[in-house]
């Protein structure tokens, strides 16, 4: 079973063209900042944005092509959607919500409430049945909204955003049920998130969306191991910079250089650890092959370690202990001189 | 009670309730497609649909026997084609009627219908669901509490509809002459049955208030 999708959609201010195809056997996320265009292309692969340009095809079944403009309606193309905020309606009671969709297609009021209350004990919910969704908390609702969306045996399964409403210890266990149903699921299975950690848990494969378009995309230990974008990079919590390698020097975009064995000549990308990175009130002797002057912008202590901000000029963010700090009177700001070791720094073709 | 009374009372229920039908069977659409659809010329359709509430009653009755009237526009060729003639007739007093109560269902159905979350209705489609089968199963009964307090308003207006009922439809004893007419025309001949039947308008239309205002709270 594949989903391929070409979507281009001209909205407002929004610009989004991004090009991906999905199989039964991953699960995807879609993972960006908010107003990166996640959100639409879900809607748009559910049929509910319409497309300025591209076509999306499952299983050779065109289920909408901007330049013939067949489209196939929301209620024909045999989605699951999970929404950000459960969305069940809210005259209806939780068994009702999730008999609704067998109820729309056709099958009797009795069977459709035999196979919801299934779908409700799998999911872990039966005691819920007959209550309103009013009275649900965000951990109840998004569970009958799975249950919901599952109910109609979907081949694709969509879920926009569907742990963010929820509070951190909820989450975590809506997150640990997700996954099991997610595995169980046969068909597609593709997460709207702007949550690395929930991407990073839910998903074998990440698709990084970023302005519109798509930024990087593979597994989640390529996807962290090499950040090809500032967002990724801040998820990750690496130092990420860009610029020319040259020898066995990299000349960087934001000017300064840094010294690393084994480059390939050109555009690079280069990620350091904060923790690679030393901070001195002196200018070290020894070793390291980049002893670089630079000027503290910000401490925060952040528990066990000091995140510390520096300016060489190029930005760079150490992280160093607790004890060290004091020592070196970081808060008081001032000049430093910084150190990484070559062999702390990696580098990749850009 | 007097059987004058009673006809009164009977020809009023059948005509309100007649007109309320109308009211929403028009309503309805024109309702959804002011909260849903935007086109050219759309202020101007809002702009005669409220018409009625301040037109002078007796003027909407003129401008409805201009239309539908014998020789009227529309009227001309439902008596030539079906042999339909609308003024005074009890079809056309609840003609007059409807025309004068439709604007409170419709603009408290357009009301409804935008503030319903139309994120819920996209839910549905992805659930199977035809435009239809949302509105009938979703839409509907989300707007339930205001398409029936619409209803009220419009049948209690269409109850107390005086003025375009009369110069419209006349005043027939037993076919167009409602409860206000029956007042109306009692205050001459007959003081004391003016008074009695005017209590029992008051009755009815406190009743409806009095439930209208449970509706409401009830939210």
């Amino acid at each position: 079973m594949s989903l391929e999708a070409a979507i281009a959609i001209r909205f407002d201010r929004l610009a989004l063209d991004a090009t991906f195809s999905a199989t039964n056997h991953e699960v995807v996320a879609l993972l960006g900042p908010s107003g990166a265009g996640k959100t639409t292309i879900l809607r748009a692969l559910a049929g509910l944005a319409p497309l300025t340009a591209g076509r999306i095809v499952l299983d050779g079944t065109v289920f909408e092509d901007a330049a013939t403009h067949e489209w196939v309606p929301p209620e024909r193309r045999n989605l699951g959607v999970v929404f950000q905020d459960a969305l069940l309606f809210p005259h209806l009671s939780v068994l009702d919500n999730v008999a609704a969709g067998l109820r729309f297609t056709g099958i009797s009021r009795v069977i459709a409430r035999t196979r919801a209350r299934e779908w409700l004990d799998r999911i872990g919910i039966g005691e819920l049945a007959d209550a309103k969704p009013g009275v649900l908390s965000g951990g109840q609702a998004q569970r009958v909204a799975l249950a919901r969306a599952l109910a109609t045996q979907p081949r694709v399964l969509l879920l926009d955003e569907p742990l963010s409403a929820l509070d951190v210890t909820t989450r975590a266990d809506v997150r640990r049920e997700l996954r099991r149903h997610l595995n169980t699921f046969t068909g597609i299975r593709l997460l709207v998130t702007h949550d690395p950690i929930d991407a990073l848990a839910l998903a074998d494969r990440l698709i990084v969306l970023e302005h519109g378009h798509i930024v990087q995309s593979g597994s989640s230990i390529d996807v962290t191991a090499e950040p090809r974008s500032r967002y990724v990079a801040d998820f990750v919590g690496v130092n990420w910079l860009r610029g020319t390698a040259r020898g066995a020097s990299v000349l960087l975009a934001d000017g300064g250089t840094l010294i690393v064995p084994d480059l390939v000549p050109g555009e690079v990308f280069v990620v350091i650890h904060p923790r690679a990175v030393s901070v001195h009130r002196q200018k070290p002797e020894g070793s390291p092959r980049n002893v670089l002057p630079g000027v503290i912008v910000s401490a925060d202590d952040e528990g066990s370690r000091v995140r510390v901000r520096l300016a060489l000029p190029f930005p760079l963010v150490a992280e160093v202990t607790r004890a060290s700090a004091a020592e070196l009177e970081l808060d008081r700001g001032g000049d430093v001189w910084v150190t990484v070791k070559a062999t702390e720094i990696a580098t990749y073709a850009a | 009670m007097a059987p004058e009374i009673l006809t009164a009372l009977r020809l009023s229920m059948v005509c309100s309730l007649a007109a309320t039908a109308i009211a929403i069977a028009l309503g309805m659409p024109l309702a959804w497609v002011q909260a849903r659809v935007t086109f050219p010329g759309q202020r101007v359709l809002r702009a005669l649909t409220t018409l009625p509430i301040v037109l002078p009653p007796v003027v909407a009755g003129v401008a409805l026997l201009v239309v539908f009237g014998r020789r009227g526009l529309v009227g001309m060729w439902l008596d030539r084609w079906f042999g339909i003639r609308l003024p005074f007739t009890t079809a056309g007093a609840a003609l007059a009627e409807a025309f004068v109560a439709m604007p409170f269902f419709v603009l408290t159905m357009e009301g409804a219908l935008r503030s319903v979350d139309r994120r819920l209705e996209e839910a549905a489609r992805t659930l199977g669901a035809s435009r239809w089968k949302v509105f009938r199963h979703v839409t509907l009964p989300l707007v339930r509490p205001s398409l029936q307090a619409g209803a009220v308003l419009a049948w209690a207006r269409a109850l107390g509809e005086f003025g375009a009922t009369i110069t419209f439809a006349g005043n027939v004893p037993g076919s167009t002459q409602t409860l206000p007419l029956a007042v109306y025309l009692a205050l001459e001949t007959n003081p004391e049955t003016a008074f009695v039947l005017s209590l029992v308008l008051l009755a009815v239309s406190l009743a409806v208030l009095l439930g209208l205002r449970r509706r409401w709270l009830a939210w």
